[in-house]
Order: structure tokens, then sequence, then C-alpha cells
């Protein structure tokens, strides 16, 4: 909501300045967006009377002019404009003047004749953009009056960001009403006297929907002039409060809205056919509107609508077919009550945000209908000429809001306040805001004004009067009460803190990435296109789906770095994915992460080498063994559509999936625009089985034995199976498994491995000798042998 | 007299030798010689019981006092040759001790990450535990059950990305106080961190933010709690015991009264004017209502931070996008 704080003070004008009273409306809970000057500073120009207009002798387009300046003599001006004639009141801008844009104006001469000063056009005086002609005042403008005082130029616009439950501050009557209360100041609005019917006409109107309009209130106005012209002092408080000049009718309608808070719309009478009925649209209706659209309607939407079609969308926006226009000479007012329920959300679906729309949504003063049509009347009337036609009232009283009493109890007050008010000053504060109040022993009873559709229970005035009595006020303490104890894990930090912290350790940064990807990338790294979600309106392709996976973010924030000359990046994120398989939607916390380039930051004395596959297994065993300390995981060759098959393993607790991680599929580099070998990992943080509390063991007493054997065995056969049958029949007595080495090449068959195992033992009772080890090793290596064809090299 | 002159001898000899030794092997090697089993000396003490009784005393003393000067010859040399090879090591390995240590550089976190943690590390000091919620919601939850119903012009505030008709991306992380009054009786403090999205992108809004929701419920907290709450938070997390802040009128509709807290940071901080910081109230009646805790019995109040707004101010950060484009060289300031 924009206004002029001039216009404001008309109706109410507390003793402050510009500044303090955009701070105590701030504070008031209308939050002052901005207050700017309505015009750019100028000086020097005053009002002129055009005395005499003469022919340029050297130029066709200029020409000569005498204006009375009020007092000494008439001065001589050189203009261009082609707009002055005799008698007319002009802006003149006289020697020594200073335009906005530091322009200095002097004594010249144009073509060989003397100009004192220069007439001045709206644009010229900064009051709009793109005004050719010169600005013309009404013939009764006093000559030699500086036009800034002339205009009322010292103003400001006051652009308020009015919260959805303030409708009422939709109007400088309202603001004023807001400012009074503030201050303790009566706003007074302009005199309203009904204005009486110069023709006994009026057009039918009939309510179909008489919840969504419970009041209509129409008016014929005959024989407008067509020539008529929006006054320069309504054209100007419209452009203080954003509006442009359209047609003085419209701009009526909107000056009184602007005043009121009540929207108006005015048709064309010669276009309307037999009278008006206010009802729903027909499923499909078509309309055309005034800003050039046509709309196809749904059957929920209220349209007033002439004994042929819809003519407007009803508190919307009016229609293009029966608009006023420069030929009109009969028109029709509108000013209704709907509901906001009739009007909410049906301008946002149609993309149609006005400021009549706006307004209905969030509640007009239901009593103010009337009041708004003699206001509008008596304006067009004024500025436009015509006869007024009698009212023409439908209202179904029982339909409109009713003003229930509110009880307002001390008690409550003080309990959801946390301090005491005495009770004059609540019932003051509540009367300010023109409120009727009954205060009587603990409570109050309260009946809100026709404008405060917002407050309907308690809990409004409660906010009310810490509202009028000042946030700044309000005591501060902290809260009370028992606070019991919250759950603390082992270790302490919660396990994604940690896990976090792991990865920092290792040399990885955070990263957050957006949850929402392109739809062709997702599918490519993540579960599947049968799994995403897709936005019904997203920001863009690139934003069009809820990500499967957490590698389509990081892999992009990869290559946003390598193209900004990073060599070594290591990511992780922590957030989450979204699937939606059969029907089931799983919003799954995760831990992902990508790793590419040398194995070390770079350094001396330490050759780099680009990482590799065990590089990215080390950091992920580590973060692990930080989330799940303890806990025995299995591990497989993992086939992932992002991943290179050779390079890609997935690991699981009791059979339940909780990471994967490998080499990005050679596919996959180019949609990234890669280059540089990259490693990822996914780690399902809501998969990880929870943390065991440790539990103590004996510390052993009796020395450790280590025996080393070295095995060949097939290419094939994985360090797990190898593991797992050593320890498949190993005493209890073996109480660490190290493989130290592998070996392909020279001195081994191809096809063919060798293998390095580190055994060692620990006796629980007593101190093992050679004989017993010799015999658990034997039957160690013979199972490697049996079960793996191993065959034990020479040591 | 022949075996003096011998002794004297074998002495002044052993003494040269002693003085001459290179190193510690030599040394070892002569005291074997001269003090060992088979030593010279040792050969001269065997022969003592040859000599006459009278010179036997004299001379074994001699052979004695050899002995002993020969040994603290020995001793001293050892020691400083055993000095020399130390001071020889210490050269040899001396290194370029300003050369950087070896190994891995550690990352950081995301200073969303630092900033959530503060949050949570402060609040969890009052007893506030943290709660999640879905970031795939329903209308009921984002919406309806916060006192926003369908066409309530506060939606309109509230850019929405949906799936379909129910289902939504949250746009604040209210829905979680939904969700735990559901769960759970009241008191109950809870603070739920998490990622929220509006459908709005330009310089100053992403569509994807973080915020943090607060409640409190508890039989006797008031608007002045609320207050004095969140002014010791902002202070605390900003570190400015003198912090400027003011509370003002506002309105979201599940809190009433409503407020936004703006701050004044002092001016090295590089901002100026007042900067809004969060949005609060007591929680709505309607709210209580639509979770089946009652209005009379209990009141309550809920706040909701905005996690990179809060970050940008700390931290003196300008530009919103820059939190979600993971550029290293921005990432890495944040250690």
């Amino acid at each position: 909501m924009k206004f002029s704080e001039q216009w404001l003070r008309e109706m109410v004008n507390p003793p402050v300045s510009t500044a303090e009273l955009a701070e105590r409306l701030t504070m008031s809970g209308l939050e002052v967006e901005s207050v700017t000057a309505v015009a750019p500073a100028f000086s020097g120009v005053c009002v002129a009377r055009v005395v005499e207009v003469r022919k340029h002798p050297e130029a066709d387009r200029l020409r000569i002019c005498i204006a009375d300046v009020g007092h000494g003599e008439p001065l001589q001006v050189v203009t261009g404009a082609a707009n002055v004639r005799d008698g007319m009141r002009v802006p003149l801008a006289r020697v020594g003047a200073v335009l906005p844009g530091e322009k200095r104006i002097s004594r010249s001469s144009l073509r060989g004749v003397e100009s004192e000063g220069m007439l001045c056009s709206l644009t010229e005086l900064g009051l709009a953009d793109a005004a050719e002609e010169v600005l013309e005042l009404p013939p009764d403008a006093p000559p030699g009056t500086d036009v800034r005082e002339y205009l009322k130029l010292n103003d400001c616009s006051i652009e308020l960001n009015v919260t959805p439950n303030r409708g009422d501050c939709l109007s400088v009557l309202g603001i004023a009403r807001e400012v009074g209360a503030e201050y303790g100041l009566e706003a007074r609005g302009p005199t309203i006297a009904p204005v009486p019917a110069a023709v006994a006409e009026s057009f039918p109107v009939v309510v179909s929907d008489a919840a969504a309009c419970p009041r209509y209130v129409g008016r014929i106005v005959r024989g407008i002039d067509p020539a008529a012209a929006t006054p320069l002092w309504m054209v100007e408080r419209l452009r203080r409060s954003g509006l442009r000049p359209i047609h003085p009718v419209v701009d009526i309608t909107n000056y009184v809205m602007l005043e009121l808070g009540q929207p108006l719309h005015a048709f064309d009478l010669s276009l309307l056919k037999g009278g008006i009925e206010v009802r729903c649209a027909r499923q499909g209706e078509r309309i055309p509107l005034l800003d050039g659209q046509v709309l196809e309607l749904a059957d929920d939407t209220l349209v007033i609508a002439d004994h042929g079609r819809a003519v407007a969308l009803a508190g919307i926006m009016g229609g293009a077919d029966s608009a006023v226009c420069a030929a009109t000479r009969d028109i029709f007012l509108e000013s209704a009550y709907f509901s906001p329920r009739a009007i909410a959300g049906r301008g946002r679906r149609y993309k149609l945000q006005t400021d009549s729309s706006q307004r209905f949504e969030r509640g007009v003063d239901f009593e103010l209908q009337s009041v708004a049509v003699e206001r509008a009347t008596r304006l067009v009337l004024e500025i436009c000429g015509g006869e007024a036609g009698t009212v023409t009232e439908v209202v179904q009283n029982q339909q409109l809001p009713s003003r229930v009493r509110i009880r307002l109890r001390d008690s409550r007050l003080r309990r959801v306040l946390g301090f005491a008010l005495d009770q004059a000053t609540v019932t003051g504060i509540l009367e300010r805001l023109g409120m009727q109040v009954q205060a009587g022993g603990e409570e109050w009873h309260v009946t809100p004004s026709p404008s405060r559709l917002d407050i309907t229970i308690e809990a409004d005035l409660i906010e009310e009067v810490a509202r009028i009595y000042g946030y700044e006020h309000v005591p501060a303490y902290m809260p009370g009460g028992a606070v019991g104890l919250g759950s603390v894990t082992e270790g302490g930090l919660p396990r994604i803190v940690r896990a976090r912290e792991a990865l920092v350790q290792r040399g990885y940064q955070e990263a957050v990435t957006y949850s929402f990807v392109a739809a062709r990338q997702d599918a490519a790294v993540g579960v599947g296109a049968h799994a995403s979600i897709a936005l019904a309106n997203p920001i863009s392709a690139d934003m069009a789906v809820m990500r499967t996976s957490l590698w389509t973010g990081l892999l992009q924030a990869l290559n946003y770095n390598i193209s900004r000359q990073q060599t070594r990046v290591r990511l992780f994120e922590t957030g989450r994915s979204f699937e939606k398989l059969s029907g089931e939607l799983r919003q799954i916390n995760k831990l992902s992460g990508i790793s590419c380039g040398a194995s070390w930051p770079e350094q001396w004395g330490a050759r780099s080498l680009g990482i590799d596959f065990f590089d990215l297994k080390g950091d992920v065993a580590t973060v692990l063994e930080v989330l799940a300390p303890h806990v025995n995981w299995e591990e497989r060759v993992a086939s992932h559509a992002a991943l290179h098959p050779g390079q890609a393993v997935e690991i699981s607790v009791d059979g339940r999936s909780i990471a994967v991680l490998g080499a990005l599929h050679p596919d996959l580099y180019k949609e990234f625009d890669l280059k540089t070998p990259t490693f990822l990992f996914d780690i399902e943080l809501d998969a990880l089985p929870p943390a065991n509390v440790p539990r103590y063991e004996p510390v052993p007493r009796y020395p450790r034995v280590r025996r080393d054997i070295s095995i060949t065995v097939a290419h094939e056969v994985s360090a797990a199976e190898i593991l797992r049958t050593a320890r498949s029949r190993a005493p209890s007595c073996l109480r660490d498994l190290q493989l130290f080495d592998v070996y392909e090449g020279e001195g081994i068959d191809s096809g063919k491995k060798s293998v390095a195992l580190g055994l060692i033992f620990q006796g629980v009772s007593s101190t093992l000798i050679d004989k017993d080890i010799d015999a658990q090793v034997a039957v160690i290596v013979e199972e490697l042998e049996t079960r793996l064809g191993a065959v034990l090299r020479d040591s | 007299m022949n075996q003096t002159t011998d002794l004297t001898q074998t002495v002044a000899q052993a003494r040269q030798e002693i003085m001459n030794a290179g190193d510690l092997a030599a040394i070892e090697t002569l005291r074997v010689r001269y003090l060992g089993r088979k030593s010279v000396l040792t050969e001269q003490m065997k022969r003592l019981g040859r000599l006459p009784a009278e010179e036997r005393a004299r001379f074994g003393k001699a052979v004695n006092d050899a002995k002993e000067a020969l040994s603290l010859l020995i001793e001293a040399r050892h020691a400083e040759l055993e000095r020399d090879a130390i001071a020889l090591r210490l050269a040899r390995e001396r290194v370029d001790v300003t050369l950087p240590g070896r190994g891995e550089r550690p990352g950081g976190l995301h200073p969303v990450t630092l900033t959530l943690n503060r949050i949570i590390a402060l609040f969890s000091q009052l007893g506030f535990e943290v709660a999640e919620g879905p970031e795939i919601e329903d209308d009921y939850h984002n919406f309806t059950a916060l006192n926003i119903p369908p066409h309530h012009p506060a939606r309109a505030m509230h850019d929405t990305f949906y799936f379909d008709a129910h289902t939504l991306l949250r746009t604040h992380t209210s829905p979680v106080q939904i969700r735990a009054m559901e769960k759970r009786l009241p008191p109950m403090r809870i603070i739920a961190p998490g990622r929220v999205y509006r459908c709005d992108y330009d310089q100053t809004h992403s569509p994807m933010f973080h915020q943090v929701e607060g409640l409190l419920v508890d039989d006797q907290v008031s608007f002045a709690d609320l207050k004095g709450l969140l002014a010791g938070f902002l202070r605390v997390f900003f570190e400015v015991e003198e912090l400027q802040m003011r509370f003002r009128p506002s309105y979201f509709p599940f809190t009433e009264p409503s407020a936004e807290v703006d701050i004044r940071l002092p001016t090295e901080h590089g901002h100026s004017g007042w900067l809004e910081v969060l949005g609060c109230g007591m929680v709505h009646p309607n709210v209580f209502a639509s979770v089946g805790i009652d209005s009379e019995r209990f009141t309550g109040l809920a706040f909701g931070l905005g996690v990179e707004r809060l970050a940008m101010l700390r931290y003196g950060i300008n530009d919103l996008r820059l939190f979600f484009e993971n550029d290293l060289r921005f990432l890495t300031q944040f250690r």
C-alpha cells in the first residue's frame, strides 16, 4: 500500500516528523518499506498566466509568450510547446531556477529573441516520464505562487507492507485510523453526504449467490462529459499512490478505493443488457478482461453478468466489452461487499492479483458500500458532470459478517503476555481502535468495528492490546518451567556430527546442493526415472525432479570447481533423497561424497598419485567405523548404473545395504563434462544399525605370536573370500588376520596371484607353544587349499 | 726396578694411544688391551706373586694406580668421542624445519552447518531437543493445521512448490511443530532445523534454504518469555552483549501475538540499519486446537530462524546464491 503522507495528514495529523511517523507505523506492525519524495528537488518555478502568445519571427516551431507572474513586469519567454494559449496558467521556471538534474535556467536568446525563463512540462518538473506539453494548471491558479507550494509537492509517498490480516489498512482512511489509535487522535475522513437522485432511474440487480455477495449497491449516472479530464490534484494523489490516470471515471473509482478502501467498478451503461446478475460462472464460461486476455472460468468463480454474458470477474477485474471508454456518456457504478471466501484464491488461480482482489480477499468494511457510492457519485458529478439515478441496494443482512462481542479476560491477557496492564490502559487502547468496549470486573466485552474483520477471538484482542501498548514496552523474561534431560547417545555427539567431522579430517569439504535436479541427470545417476518425483511447478528443467541420489548435485559441484582451476576436489553432503516405489514415498537421510584428483594434497617429498578406488574405500571405512563401530559388515560387488562395474562395492550389515561406493561409470563423464577419474560414495544413514555400547572384554595377558603365510590362488578369488575362508575353521586363539600383500606378475603363473596373510595368535589362558600354532596354521592352510585351490608358497 | 720402568712405559704408551683414539671402537679396543682380562696390566698383576714381599705392595699399588689412571682416561676419551659422535649425528640429521608437515589437510563444514550447529548448541542448553519432519509435506501440515486454510491470503506469501493438489515441498519448518505436538504431550521444547523451499529465484531469493523452527509449550509461558528468550539467543549468537534489537508487530497465521525481530549490528560488521532476523509469536489457539492441546491449559511460544540470513550477518556474506554454488574458494573460508 502506497499513499501520500499529505493525504494521510489531512485525515489525522500527529505532531511528528515524517521519519518519526514512519518509525511508529513500522513499530505498530505496518512495516514501512520506503519513504520517497513525491517530486525531485527543484526551485524557482512559479505559476504564470500567459497573457499573450506570438509567433517567433525566425522559427515556425517556437512561440513567444508574455507571462504574468503576479508582481512586477510580465516576462517574455520563448517556448517550443504547441499547447500554449492565451489565458492559460502554466509553471514557469524563472531565471535562476534550478530544475531536477541540476538544470539551471538563465537568461537566453533563442533565434534572436530574449527569453526570461522556461515554461515547464511534467517531465521537466520530474513528475512524469514522458510529457511533451506544457503543464496546464487550473484556471484559478494564482500567478506568482511557487509551484511546489501550489502542487503541494513537499510530500512523501510512503509504502507499507500490509500483512494479510490488515485489509483495513489498504486505504488512507484505514491507516489514518491506525495512526489515530497510536497517537490518541481522531481520524477524520472526507465528509460524505448522500447525493440526491436527479433522475428516477435505476438498473435492475439480482444476486443469485448471496453468501458470496451479501451486499450489492449500484447506481446509474447519465450524461457525463466525455471531454472531462481528471483534475490535477486527483492525478497527483493517484500518482503518489502508485496509480496512473486512465479515464476520469476509472480514476474516481480508484481514488475512492484508495481513500476509503472500497473497490468500485464502473460499467458503460450502454454496453450492459437488461440488468445485473451476480452469479457463479458456468464451467468454461469465457470472459474478455480489461487487461486484454480472455479467461475461461471455473464454476466456483463469482462473476457479474448482464442478461447476456459475464461482464466482470467479481471483485477482481472488469470485462473489456463493458468498460468505460472515451466515448462513454452513461455509467453504472458498482460497490459491493464480496465475501473473502468467494474471492480468495481465485485471483491467484487466474494469475490476476489486482488492487480490488487484494482488498476483497482480506475483507472490506461491510458497511462501506453505500458510502463509497455516494462519494464516487459526488466526484463524478463534480468532475464529469451528468445526472445521478437512484441507488439500488441488494442486501442479505444475515449473510454479512457478524460483529460478535468478544470476551477478554484480564487473567488470560496477563498469562499470554506475561505481565499485567491496568484496566484503564486496556480499555483506552481498545476504544482508540474504534471498538465498543464494556469493562467490568476482571474482563472486557468488546465489539470490533466493521472494518476490523480480522478480530474475532480473544487472542486477536490480546495482540491488539500488546501492539498498541508497544512491543518495546513488553518486559523480557526467560522461560521458566522444568527442563528434562534430553537423550545423549554413546559418544556424545549425534552420529551425523561425528561422521561430518571424520570426513573433514580426511580433507573433505561439506557442500549443500539443491534437492531438485534435472530429470535426465537424476535418471542417469540415481534410482531411475520410475522412482523419481516430479514437481508440478518447477523453476526450470534443471530443477524439475526431486533427487533420488545426492550424486547429481555433487557431480555438478565437482564440475563447477574443476572449471575453476581446482584439481583436487573432495566434497560431501548430508541430506535427503526422495523416491517413490510402488506408491510408497521415502525421504532418505544420506551422507554422500565425491572425490577426485591427487590422493594427497600437493606437498614436498611425496609423490602425487591420482586417487583410486582404495583411497575412497579407506575414507568410507573410516566414516563407517565412526558411524557404526564394532559392527561387522559384508561386502559384495555392486551393480550400480552410475558406477564402473569393475570398481564398485556395496556394503551391508545383516543383509541390509548401508553404503555403495566406486568409480564413476565411464559413460557418465561426458554427461557431467568431467575428465579426471572420479569416485563416489553414498551412505544411507537411516539404514545404519543402532550404535552399540562397547562391552568390555578382559585384556589378554599372554603374548601374541605372528605367522606369515603366502599363498597363490586364482586371480578371481576375492580378498573377502580368502579372509572368510581363513577364518572359517580358525580357532579362537586367532586374534587377528591381516592381508598384507597382493602380487601378480613375474614369478607367479598368469591367471594367478600371490596373497600374503599375517596370522596373529594369542592364548586366552596360557602362552601358546610353537607346536600348537603350527597345527593351527596347517588347519587354515588346508582350508584355503581345499576350498579355494590355494597353493602354499615356500616361505 | 725393571717392572716399574715397564709399567711407566706402558702407561705412557697407553695414554698416547687413548689420546689418539679416533672413534668409540678404537677406545673399546684400548680398554680390552689395557684393562681387560688379558691386558698388559693384568699380566703385570699376575707377576706380583713372584715379587719379593717388600716390593709386592708398592708395585701392586703402582699397577692399580696405573689401571685407575688409564680407566679414567679411557672414560674421559670415551665421553669425548661420544659427544663428538652425537654432535656429528645432530649435524647430519639437521632438517629444514620450516618445510611444511606432511599428510592430509582438513576440509571444512558448510557455513549453513556451522550456523545450525551453533543454533542447536545454544538452544540445547535450555533443553530444546532436535526434531525432524518430512521435506515433502502434505497440505494439511504445511498450511491447514497451521491456521492457513485453503484460499487464505497468507498462502500467497508462500510461493509453494507442488507435486499434486495435496503434496508439496514444505515452505517452512513450522509443520514440524504440528508433527511434534501430534506425537507428544506438553510440556515440550523442540527445535527443528531443516531445508525449506519456495518457488522464487533471484538475487535475494533461493528456491531452497534452511530454517530452524523453535517451539516451547508449557503451562506458564508468555510473550515476555519469548522476547527474553530470543533477545538472549541473538546476543549470544552474535556475541554482541549490547546488541540493539527491536520486536515489531507482524502477522503469521499460526501465532498471535506475532512479532518480527530486527537487529542492528555494530558498524564493524559491515551492515547498517535494522536487519530482520526472525519471526516469532505465541502459538495460535487454532493451532493448538488442530493438535488437540487445550489452549486454556497450555500456552506456547514459537519462532522461526532463517539460517542463511543469520550466517550472512555473522560471516559478512553478501550474496545468498554463494551458499549453493559450492565453490571451494567460498566454502574453504569457513574453517
